[in-house]
């Protein structure tokens, strides 16, 4: 494993198979009487957070506080930030203050590879801007690989599992490091987006792109949609929001397309009615309460490979 | 943590490796010690055969019973790797002494080590319990191996996460001393003088093709 992880790219395929190995052993321990290990005592995490988050902050907390690390809780909003410390500033405060590893959030696309280079503790990316957030990829990858695969995994990738990636795929940060994940680990991605919805360069991501969402439905494992992202949007990229669901919308009656054994994923939050119909992401076909589950078992995986081992001083 | 447990992906028996023994070594290429490439080249003695390892691990399961009346309410947990197999050995042999195998289950003790910070994070191993869990029950530990005792405090450790048996007692196939820790085992399949510089490797049919326990230099 690298030193931080800024990316999905980061990632060789034995990497994400042993974090995705070390977290299928790990769920289990949600499962006991005492949901606590031992491992990371003494630990300190900041989950450093200049974007508003719900599930991605409780999630790495959840996950550090099950393996004993120390966590501090650091949101832009009511702090420093707000009369003008700059990120560096804060991040050196931070580290001072004893940080083994930062998780950060932050709006420009990145800040978490800047933060590396000033720091000597590990950082963790939770998402910046509209370029990557790994361990969302790696937790939906543990839910494909749980939901579509047999009984023993340990050591599988996806291999031949083919996933469609559907919406607002210009401005998920979410499809960007799913597809590099996704393909590390073997499966056949396809991207749909409306056109104005689809990156400029997307001919050198590796998968492939389509439009037309009712004929790629008929031949995919697995569905993802991506929330529309209102927040980061400066133009309309369509013209109602009632196009958008007639044309890009998971309804009922698309979902009858799919195969028999195929799964529909949302990263979350959802905009109900809008990307996804609020009967598609209640149907036994959805994994998005799995997907929030498992983000807690895949960043104890990622904080105990990256934090649980021998540290710079004898590595 | 002492050189007797290989590590996973890295267990002896993977082959040998051309080139890796010089002339007049030919007769241990087919060793899967020394043919495999983390062993150094010396000698390794065998200090238990197939057989003595059999009639070992049939004491004591009868151990076991006699100790447990029977093996009421008992529960083996191998620690991984070797250990996995020990007991589900044992919970054979159990079965054909009593008529019913023990339940067996297995205990990874990878994020309860005190040496965790002195090596690369390690891959864990799986955990698994018998679906009566543990409570009340009385929890045989069973590893290869009993060397510092630091693996079985680990294990302690553990199973304190998993529930409150009853009682804990420990089975190994060999003891070779040198104990770090007030830990002592309960059945011991062969106690092994040895010195702090050897290595002890266990090498199971399961995984390594064979049974045997053998006795060589710990490499440098």
């Amino acid at each position: 494993m690298n030193r931080h992880l800024i990316s999905a790219a980061d990632l060789s395929r034995d990497d994400a198979v042993l974090i995705l190995d070390t977290a299928a052993e790990l769920a289990s321990v949600a499962g006991r009487p005492i949901k606590k290990l031992p491992t990371l005592r003494g630990r300190t995490v900041v989950n450093l957070f200049y974007e508003d988050s719900t599930r991605t902050r409780t999630s790495f907390e959840a996950a550090a506080k099950r393996l004993s690390a120390d966590v501090i809780n650091f949101s832009a909003k009511g702090s420093s930030v707000a009369k003008g410390e700059s990120l560096k500033d804060t991040a050196l405060t931070l580290e001072a203050m004893g940080s083994d590893a930062i998780v950060i959030r932050h709006p420009a696309s990145g800040a978490p590879r800047r933060l590396a280079d000033w720091v000597s503790g590990r950082v963790i990316n939770a998402g910046d801007g509209t370029h990557e957030h790994p361990t969302q990829a790696l937790l939906d990858a543990f839910t494909m690989r749980q939901r579509l695969g047999g009984a023993d995994q340990r050591g599988k990738g996806l291999d031949g599992i083919r996933v469609t990636i559907v919406g607002d795929v210009l401005h998920s940060r979410v499809a960007r490091s799913n597809v590099l994940l996704l393909d590390t680990l073997g499966a056949e991605v396809t991207v749909v987006a409306p056109p104005t919805l689809m990156p400029y360069a997307v001919e050198t991501w590796p998968c492939k792109a389509g439009y037309d969402l009712d004929a790629e439905l008929r031949k995919t494992d697995v569905v993802m949609m991506l929330r529309v992202q209102q927040e980061r949007m400066s133009a309309a990229f369509f013209p109602t929001v009632r196009e958008y669901r007639r044309r890009y919308g998971l309804d009922t009656g698309r979902m009858a397309l799919l195969p028999e054994h195929a799964i529909v994923m949302h990263p979350g939050p959802m905009n109900r009615g809008v990307e996804i119909a609020a009967e598609v992401a209640d149907s036994p076909r959805s994994t998005i309460v799995a997907q929030v589950t498992n983000g807690v078992t895949v960043r104890m995986a990622v904080l105990y490979l990256m934090l649980g081992g021998a540290g710079e001083e004898i590595a | 943590m002492c050189a007797m447990r290989p590590e996973p992906g890295h267990e002896p028996g993977a082959g040998p490796e051309p080139g890796d023994n010089g002339p007049g070594n030919l007769d241990r290429l087919d060793h899967p010690i020394v043919g495999h490439p983390g062993a150094s080249q010396q000698d390794w003695k065998a200090v238990l055969t197939p057989e003595e390892i059999r009639r070992a691990l049939s004491r004591i399961a009868h151990e076991i019973l006699e100790r447990t009346h029977g093996g009421e309410g008992i529960v083996l947990l191998g620690i991984p790797t070797r250990g996995v197999y020990l007991a589900r050995r044992l919970s054979a042999r159990i079965g054909e002494f009593e008529g019913a195998p023990a339940p067996v289950g297995s205990l990874d003790v990878t994020m309860h080590r005190d040496d965790l910070r002195l090596r690369p994070a390690r891959a864990l191993q799986r955990t698994e319990v018998p679906a009566a869990g543990v409570d009340g029950k009385t929890v045989v530990l069973v590893d290869d191996v009993l060397f510092s005792g630091r693996t079985v405090r680990a294990a302690l450790d553990a199973l304190n996460d998993l529930g409150r048996p009853r009682s804990v007692q420990l089975a190994v196939l060999v003891d070779r001393g040198h104990r770090e820790l007030p830990i002592r085992a309960d059945y011991v399949g062969k106690n092994l003088p040895t010195a702090h510089r050897e290595a002890v490797r266990v090498l199971l049919a399961e995984i390594d093709g064979e049974d045997s326990v053998l006795l060589g230099e710990r490499a440098a």
